[in-house]
């Protein structure tokens, strides 16, 4: 909301003095965010006079313009020039020249003097220019920066002055005022005006406020105006779309008249342009009031206005002169022709007022707030009409408006009201609020006197009623935001000041502390980074392409994931089903960047929309839900794991003086993933994997020993890598932490450390080429028995000496008793039944 | 070195002259060795089974009887001064010689290569993990919920009235199909409902994470972002009690200067509702106030809506953005480098923040 201060001291004892910064810093004080200062003079300044042109002489140019060379007298015929400065003439005539043609000897119009300076950074000086010296300029509205029109300068005449020469034309003007904007939130409606801004200073500053609705002699009834009716057949929650509709008829406007240069410049600061005087005086009151108003030209209406919903595909060309295809929800205002404006939204073009209306007809309507929400959203009309009346008007205040319009037709505009009018519609019910003794100051922690919590209800427009247990409350006509005890409990905190409620801390109970999950996660993240490896996060935003690669193992498999209605971009319009894909992308910005050796690892949640998505219906506000209608709910919310990936590009290390890097591959991407499951105490069972993102030969699934499949972790496919312009055996990997967390051991039982000396025994296995040497070392175990205290591959040899088609696998054997020192016997013997299993499972023979 | 000539005469071992003579010279050769090699010559030459000393003392056997006791002694005496200066001279040139091994194997320390680095967080999760740490710190429990959400918790459920331009203020990702009223969750407060429907009163929990809305990544702004969100729902709660908590948070966030202050605002989900900002001691430019979240009441719809009775219970609820912290606290300038995920932003911070 944009407050000119000149408007605003009509109502509030603003300081004469007082700057647009100072009003904000008040009104901060009750709760408005500071959102800009617009003042005129901020980029012009004087000496800018009112002039009149004494002789005008045309001379052609060499280059075809013709130039008027003028004589301008800017101070009152027989005074001296009373202001000094260079190029400032003492006789009080300025010689000026100007190329605008559309004035004339006698014109009065705007001398900027030499020393004033125009928005823009530009300095009026005294210059030498086709032959003369032009000491000044001629002004437009464009130059003087209040308004678009260049074609030509601003005579005075035409916008209905007549000033004396000499006048101060900034004052003239009134470009020496300037508005306070300040950001209004959603509940507070009534702020949308010049009346609801004065109050709120009011209560900032402790100062008198009058309310501008006071000042308007309405008449307390209308009757035998215009027909209007009221026929809301679909109300929106049950409420009317319109539920007071005031008309009145003002005859013999001339609206060709212009616009008073107050009004302009009111209009002007508070962000709207002057259109015709008409409008101009119906955006007015709007601003000052809160309530928007309507003007038709009456001789353009047929028949009475009915108030309706339209009908689907009912068509309307509004204001701006677009023709709309009209919803069945749109509330309209109608008449024998159709519809004539979307209520509360725009007017329509045919009942337009023009310069040929003579017979206006005033609207000021009360509309629901949700019915002109929905309208402006549907047909993407923000207007100062629509954001008022969605934020709710004040019921009580629209004959005043149209009486404000109509004296101001009157006045301004030399119209003649009707002694007739209309007004229908029935008034809300009031309501009025229980505030409990004690309620707001158990709520605020400030021990609020009675008189602090009395004054600052009425102060608002309210009427306090005092019982035992505390008063009963009924709030002004204009604050329908006002519904609870706790919106009084705001409004006393807030008129009282925030600034006066101390601190206390309360005490939490014992609480658990992070929960298992919650120490999981963190481990395995600072894991990872301790690894070497770099946290990234990267947009959960992902093509359809990229789901169906990477979230599915399967070639050619087409991945369910969550669209989005409205998204970014639509290269990006699905929610990932992989870490992968984003952390490709930052992997390629890293490398276009220069890094070559990246490590690179995100976690964070994939949308695995299996099943249910969502409800068809939400329960209403306010109320708990019923145990299955909340079941529904949460079922209906997709699942979301946690996941955590690493892309590893390049080296490892960078490369230096003696020290060889080492470059990334399939089994670091490998080796990282069983890192996480070892920090979590997950043992993760590796079996040669197939995931169409991933080499076909190179990727390892990687399981829980329940065969549950938790990631995968490899090379990347080739043509994937080639197709995302990415280094050539990049590897990556990703996993189901969640799925690992749950895997962990929730109680982990101490084995016995024997003391006994080891034995150690190596067997050297050749078996055929395919089998995997895990499940070679898993036979070994196994047929080792209990006194195998641990087994590791050591070596893997296939070539000379070997059999083609078979390889050869080195395994060291450590035995060790928990009760006695082993002899060499009991140790061969266990390594014969370590190797017999193998032999029986896999044909194994030893070498 | 050795001044022991070759066919030089033997002394007589009863000589003590003679003999004082070639043990002097011994000591003078072995103080001049300068290494193990040289003292290695000195000593065959002057304790070697040809080394004049050597040589006389097997004259002993030769003389006369009464003469052998003498000269056994003299004998005796002077080898054993002669192999003592040998072991003295033989100790200091080991240790000499082992320094100037060590010396010999210096290295340029400046030149070593890193074999191991650690890596990096980002820094919005390490001052997420931060924030956590206080509040649970003060007994509260960190909360957590899914980010595709029920419309029904991400507004309804907080008071957000269907038609109210509130809800249009959060800018929201919605999923398809726009029946299934599913969305992405614009603020973590839907996390609040949940906990107030899972947990039993008394409750004090924070809920961060991330959150979205349909804003165009610019310098301060990004569609994803992450917040931190406290609730707690108690007897009698006050907005003191709002305050001192904010109080006690940013202090242990900000140092002991650091300040909160109120003004007025609205949400739908809270009344009375608050803009809190902080005084930041350490702030760029100078100690000064800085915007960073809302905060209030909770509404008693909303305790309705989970289920816990407005007229026994009062809550508080808050809500700060862990970007805007970064940007205040540690200076970073623009939203891209939170996003981008180039290498040099997380690992410039490293571990800390």
């Amino acid at each position: 909301m944009r407050t000119p201060l000149s408007w605003l001291r009509e109502f509030a004892a603003v300081p004469a003095g007082a700057t647009a910064e100072d009003v904000m810093a008040e009104l901060v004080k009750v709760g408005f965010e500071e959102e800009a200062v617009h003042r005129p003079t901020d980029t012009l300044q004087g000496p800018i006079v009112v002039g009149q042109v004494l002789s005008l002489v045309k001379e052609p140019q060499t280059n075809g313009k013709t130039i008027n060379w003028c004589q301008v007298r800017v101070v009152p015929e027989g005074q001296e020039q009373t202001l000094t400065g260079e190029g400032i003439d003492p006789s009080g005539v300025q010689g000026i020249i100007c190329g605008a043609h559309n004035f004339v000897e006698g014109d009065k119009v705007v001398v900027t003097l030499p020393g004033a300076v125009l928005p823009g950074d530009f300095h009026i000086s005294a210059r030498k220019t086709y032959g003369h010296l032009s000491a000044g300029m001629i002004a437009s509205v464009r130059e003087l920066g209040i308004g678009e029109d260049h074609d030509g300068i601003l005579v005075l005449s035409r916008i209905g002055l007549d000033p004396e020469v000499g006048t101060d034309a900034m004052e003239l003007l009134g470009l020496y005022d300037q508005a306070a904007e300040i950001n209004v939130t959603p509940d507070r409606g009534y702020a949308f005006s010049i009346r609801g801004v004065a109050r709120e200073y009011a209560h900032a500053t402790g100062t008198a406020f009058t309310d501008p609705a006071s000042k308007v002699q309405a008449p307390a009834e209308l009757s035998g105006g215009h027909g209007v009716k009221l026929n809301d057949d679909a109300p929106i929650y049950g409420k009317a779309g319109c539920d007071r509709f005031v008309a009145r008829t003002v005859r013999g406007v001339d609206a060709t008249r212009p616009t008073p240069p107050w009004m302009v410049s009111r209009l002007r600061l508070a962000g709207v342009r002057s259109i015709s005087l008409p409008v101009d005086i119906s955006n007015y009151v709007m601003f000052e009031l809160g309530q928007p108003t309507h003007c038709y030209d009456l001789d353009k209406l047929s028949g009475d206005i009915v108030v309706r919903r339209a009908s689907a595909g009912e068509k309307i060309t509004t204001l701006d002169g677009k023709e709309r295809t009209l919803d069945a929800e749109d509330l309209l205002i109608t008449d024998n022709s159709g519809a004539i404006g979307i209520a509360g939204v725009m007017g329509g073009a045919a009942t337009e007022v023009s310069d040929s209306t003579s017979n206006i007809l005033v609207e000021a309507a009360h509309f629901d707030e949700v019915s002109i929400g929905r309208s402006r959203r549907r047909h993407k009309l923000p207007s100062e009409a629509s954001k008022r009346f969605e934020r709710g008007v004040d019921w009580q205040v629209a004959g005043i408006a149209a009486q404000r319009v109509v004296d101001l037709l009157v006045e301004l505009a030399g119209g003649t009201a009707d002694e007739a009018g209309t007004d229908v519609g029935t008034a809300p019910e009031t309501i009025t609020i229980e505030l409990p003794a004690g309620f707001a100051a158990a709520r605020i922690g400030i021990d609020f006197t009675e008189e602090q919590i009395v004054t600052s209800l009425e102060d608002l427009g309210a009427v306090v009623v005092k019982h035992d247990g505390g008063w009963t409350v009924t709030p002004p006509s204009w604050r329908s935001d006002l519904e609870t005890k706790e919106d009084l409990t705001e409004e006393i905190a807030r008129l009282v000041g925030y600034d006066k409620i101390p601190a206390t801390l309360p005490v939490a109970p014992p609480g658990r502390g992070l929960t298992r999950v919650q120490q999981q996660r963190r481990r395995l993240i600072q894991a990872l980074a301790d690894a070497g490896l770099t946290e990234v996060l990267s947009y959960p935003f992902v093509s359809k392409a990229a789901n169906d690669t990477f979230g599915v193992a399967e070639e050619g498999g087409e991945r369910t994931a969550l669209k989005l209605a409205n998204p970014i971009s639509e290269g990006h319009g699905y929610l990932r089903t992989s870490m992968l894909p984003g952390l490709i992308e930052v992997a390629k910005r890293n490398h276009s960047r220069g890094f070559r050796d990246l490590a690179l690892f995100e976690s964070g949640l994939v949308f695995l929309p299996d099943g249910t998505v969502g409800t068809a219906d939400i329960p209403p506000l306010g109320a708990r839900p019923a145990d299955e209608v909340l079941d529904g709910l949460y079922d209906g919310v997709p699942d979301q794991p946690f996941h955590i990936a690493a892309v590893l590009t390049g080296h490892d290390s960078p490369a230096a003086a003696s020290h060889t890097p080492r470059a990334w591959d399939w089994a670091d991407a490998l080796d990282l993933a069983r890192f996480a499951g070892d920090v979590l105490g997950v043992d993760l069972v590796v079996s040669q994997g197939s995931h169409q993102a991933f080499h076909p030969g190179r990727t390892a699934k990687l399981a829980l020993r329940t065969g549950e499949t938790v990631g995968y972790a490899g090379e990347l496919h080739p043509k994937l890598l080639a197709a995302a312009d990415m280094p050539a055996r990049s590897v990556a990997l990703e996993l189901d932490a969640d799925a690992l967390f749950e895997a962990a051991p929730d109680v982990i039982v101490a084995r016995h450390i024997s003391t006994f000396p080891v034995a150690t025994q190596d067997v050297a296995l050749v078996v055929p080429a395919d089998v995997p040497a895990d499940d070679v070392l898993a036979a070994l175990r196994e047929g080792a028995g209990e006194l195998l205290e641990d087994v590791a591959l050591f070596d893997v040899y296939a070539g000379k000496g070997i059999e083609e088609g078979r390889k050869s696998l080195a395994f060291g054997l450590r035995f060790r008793a928990a009760d006695r020192t082993l002899t060499a016997d009991e140790a061969s013997a266990a390594r014969e039944g370590a190797v017999a299993l193998a032999a029986e499972r896999f044909g194994a023979v030893q070498r | 070195m050795t001044e022991t000539l070759p066919g030089a005469a033997i002394p007589n071992p009863t000589d003590e002259a003679a003999i004082n003579a070639a043990v002097d010279q011994a000591i003078t050769a072995i103080a001049g060795a300068a290494t193990l090699d040289e003292l290695k010559a000195v000593r065959l030459a002057h304790s070697g089974e040809k080394s004049p000393l050597s040589l006389a003392n097997r004259e002993i056997g030769r003389l006369p009887k009464d003469q052998k006791a003498l000269a056994g002694k003299l004998m005796g005496a002077s080898r054993g001064r002669v192999n003592k200066a040998l072991a003295d001279r033989t100790a200091v040139l080991e240790v000499e010689n082992d320094a100037r091994i060590l010396i010999e194997e210096t290295v340029d320390v400046t030149a070593a290569p890193r074999r191991r680095r650690a890596g990096a967080r980002h820094p919005l999760s390490t001052l997420q993990d931060r924030v956590a740490d206080i509040f649970v710190g003060m007994g509260w429990e960190i909360a957590e919920g899914p980010e595709v959400e029920s419309e029904w918790f991400n507004f309804d459920a907080l008071n957000f009235k269907p038609d109210h331009p509130a809800r249009e203020m959060q800018d929201t990702f919605f999923v398809e199909p726009p029946e299934a009223h599913l969305l992405m969750r614009t603020h973590t407060s839907p996390v609040q409902v949940r906990s107030m429907l899972e947990r039993e009163v008394p409750i004090y929990v924070l809920c961060p994470g991330k959150v979205f809305r349909t804003d165009e990544l610019d310098a301060t702004h990004t569609p994803v972002f992450h917040q931190f969100e406290g609730l707690a729902i108690d007897k009698n709660l006050s907005m003191a009690d709002l305050l001192g908590t904010l109080e006690h948070f940013t202090r242990q966030m900000f140092g002991e200067e650091a300040k909160v202050r109120l003004r007025p605002n609205y949400f739908p989900f809270t009344e009375p509702s608050a803009e809190l900002d902080i005084f930041h001691p350490g702030a760029k430019g100078g100690p000064r106030w800085i915007e960073w979240g809302g905060c209030g009441m909770v509404n008693p719809n909303v305790l309705r809506a989970a289920g816990i009775d407005p007229d026994v219970y009062s809550g508080f609820a808050f809500g700060m953005g862990i970007e805007r912290a970064l940007m205040f606290r540690n200076e970073v300038a623009d939203m891209h480098d939170m996003i981008e995920g180039d290498v040099r932003f997380s690992e410039h911070f490293g571990m800390e923040i």
